[in-house]
């Protein structure tokens, strides 16, 4: 086992002759917390998809835990633990929360193609489902279907049942997007708490957030990174602040 | 406990109907409920909406009825072969179609459902625009006579109610789970180390075997197996059963079917009025019933009961 959970080496992909990411080389420490930022259309988005192979890129190579994954479908990646939670809130509508759980924990229980089996089949997986969603603080909320949850527990949702999953690790897409003031600090605590024993890779614009949770930090600008370091030394990096204020004369 | 109650009436109810009401219509629409389920658990239950989903009803009463006629089966080897090989054929269908999802998904089936219909009026054995007419109604297991109506009548109502045990089954099982979540949001299904595609093939499979012994049970009913039961105007009949009746709802199509069924046969006196009186009835439905009418009485129960 190398140092790095997770690298990237020369990141390449092209939409139609439009460079959305170029020459990205990423490097995150194994146990640690870190962070991907960078304004508006700077590709963290595309960087994630190429990561977790929702997209295939034009060139340049994946690596976890020094294997080449550059070649797998999403769902393989998955399954080698590394999972991505979505910027949009990605749970199962139609589905109580302790389903949308349990779905997920069938991952790895061999029981998800076994349609002449009642339920009972998957009781076992019941017990761990409950602990996922105490964990969340949605221990009281297991049979309420997830499309009535508000916005915070939703990401709360999600990051139970990325959580089934028992991710070396995890992708985090904006986790605070769209959230309001109050229920920042919750899923803030609830990613420290998570990270225990795993590694976690998130982009993030909140900045009080990232300071308080990330160890280190990559800034992206047009696809390219811009620069790396821990968030003190990416605070003050002059390229940084033109990127994030715009520079005087422009 | 009134679900127990609820399925013991409904048990009275269809062993003794067939007294009161003639036994092929009740044998028609028993047909129709299976097929609409079949229908039910790929749009209701997996999101994939299939537009020819009268080949497997239509291709599976031309087997079934070929095998009780010409291959001289017993009835319930016709049933089971008819399922099997629509199952067989799902599977294919599945294989060139599951990659897509919604419209191509349906532009695919209706595609394959015309090719199908057109092999079936070219083959040797389907007698062309005549179809496949005077079928028998083969022995039981080879001993148990059931060619009179009433006898019949048992048979199919014991096969049908297995098949909605079946789908019932299917429904809730850990694959049912996992359909439903697939049909929630594919996308994170495949981040969470699922392939769609192969929740998908099976589930079309399971759903074409279905409609195929809807289809098999059908031709033997009415002894006859024509073209028109794998047009598109029964496909189209199947998602205004299922929409009537209410999408995912378990009992919903199975409602929906009942109901297209006995409006069909008491507007066929009104000659071509029927189908305009059918279109206004599903007018209505999308309007002001938009969970369908199983939909809509189960939310009316839940809101009753949110109140008490």
């Amino acid at each position: 086992m190398g140092e790095y959970a997770l690298e990237a080496q020369g990141l390449t992909k092209t939409f139609g002759g439009f460079n959305a990411v170029t020459d990205v080389n990423l490097k995150v420490r194994r146990g640690s917390i870190h962070a991907l930022i960078g304004p508006n259309g700077a590709g963290k988005t595309t960087c994630f998809n190429l990561l977790t192979k929702t997209l295939t890129p034009t060139s340049g190579k994946v690596f976890l835990d020094g294997r080449d994954i550059t070649r797998l479908r999403s769902a393989q990646v998955a399954r080698q633990g590394l999972v991505r939670s979505f910027q949009i809130s990605a749970t199962f509508p139609h589905l109580t929360c302790l389903e949308n759980v349990r779905v997920a924990l069938q991952s790895n229980h061999g029981t998800a193609y076994k349609f002449w089996r009642s339920l009972k089949a998957v009781s076992a997986l019941n017990e761990r489902a409950h602990e996922l969603l105490g964990q969340v603080g949605l221990g009281h909320q297991a049979h309420t279907p997830a499309t009535e949850l508000s916005y915070g527990k939703k990401r709360a949702l999600e990051i139970a049942t990325t959580l089934a999953l028992d991710p070396k690790v995890m992708l985090l897409d904006e986790p605070t997007a769209g959230m309001g003031h109050e229920d920042i600090e919750p899923i803030t605590d609830l990613i420290r708490k998570v990270s225990d024993g795993r590694t976690i890779l998130i982009v993030e614009h909140n900045l009080s957030v990232v300071s308080s949770l990330c160890e280190r930090i990559t800034v992206l600008q047009h696809g390219e990174v811009l620069c790396e370091g821990a968030y003190a030394e990416v605070s003050n990096d002059p390229e940084v602040i033109t990127a994030y204020m715009g520079g005087i004369d422009e | 406990m009134t679900r127990y109650i609820l399925l013991a009436v409904l048990a009275v109810v269809a062993l003794i109907a067939p007294f009161f009401v003639y036994p092929i219509l009740l044998m028609t629409i028993l047909c129709f409920m299976v097929f609409a389920s079949s229908f039910n658990l790929l749009l209701g239950y997996a999101g994939l909406l299939c537009f020819g989903h009268a080949m497997f009803f239509g291709a599976g009463a031309y087997i079934g009825g070929w095998l009780m006629k010409e291959g001289g089966l017993s009835i319930e080897l016709a049933f089971l072969g008819a399922a099997l090989a629509m199952a067989a054929l799902g599977w294919v269908v599945g294989l060139i179609s599951a990659r897509r999802g919604g419209i191509q998904f349906a532009m695919i089936t209706l595609a394959i459902s015309q090719f199908i219909y057109f092999l079936l009026l070219r083959a040797p054995f389907t007698h062309g625009e005549d179809g496949l007419q005077r079928i028998p109604r083969s022995d039981l297991f080879g001993v148990v006579d059931v060619s009179s109506n009433l006898s019949l009548y048992y048979l199919v109502l014991a096969v049908s109610v297995a098949a909605i045990w079946f789908f019932y089954r299917i429904v809730h099982s850990p694959f049912g789970e996992v359909l439903r979540a697939i049909r929630d949001n594919e996308g994170r299904m495949e981040s969470l180390g699922f392939v769609p595609e192969r929740f998908k093939i099976l589930a079309l499979t399971l759903s074409a075997g279905l409609a195929g012994l809807a289809g098999a049970m059908k031709a033997s009913v009415l002894q006859i197996a024509t073209l028109h039961d794998l047009s598109f105007h029964v496909s189209g009949t199947i998602i205004f059963m299922a929409l009537l009746g209410g999408l995912g709802t378990l009992a919903g199509p199975i409602v929906g079917a009942a109901l297209v069924v006995l409006l069909t046969d008491h507007l066929a006196q009104f000659g071509e009025w029927a189908l305009i009186i059918q279109g206004s009835v599903f007018l209505v439905v999308i309007l002001f019933f938009r969970r369908g009418l199983v939909g809509e009485l189960q939310a009316f129960l839940k809101r009753r009961v949110a109140r008490a």
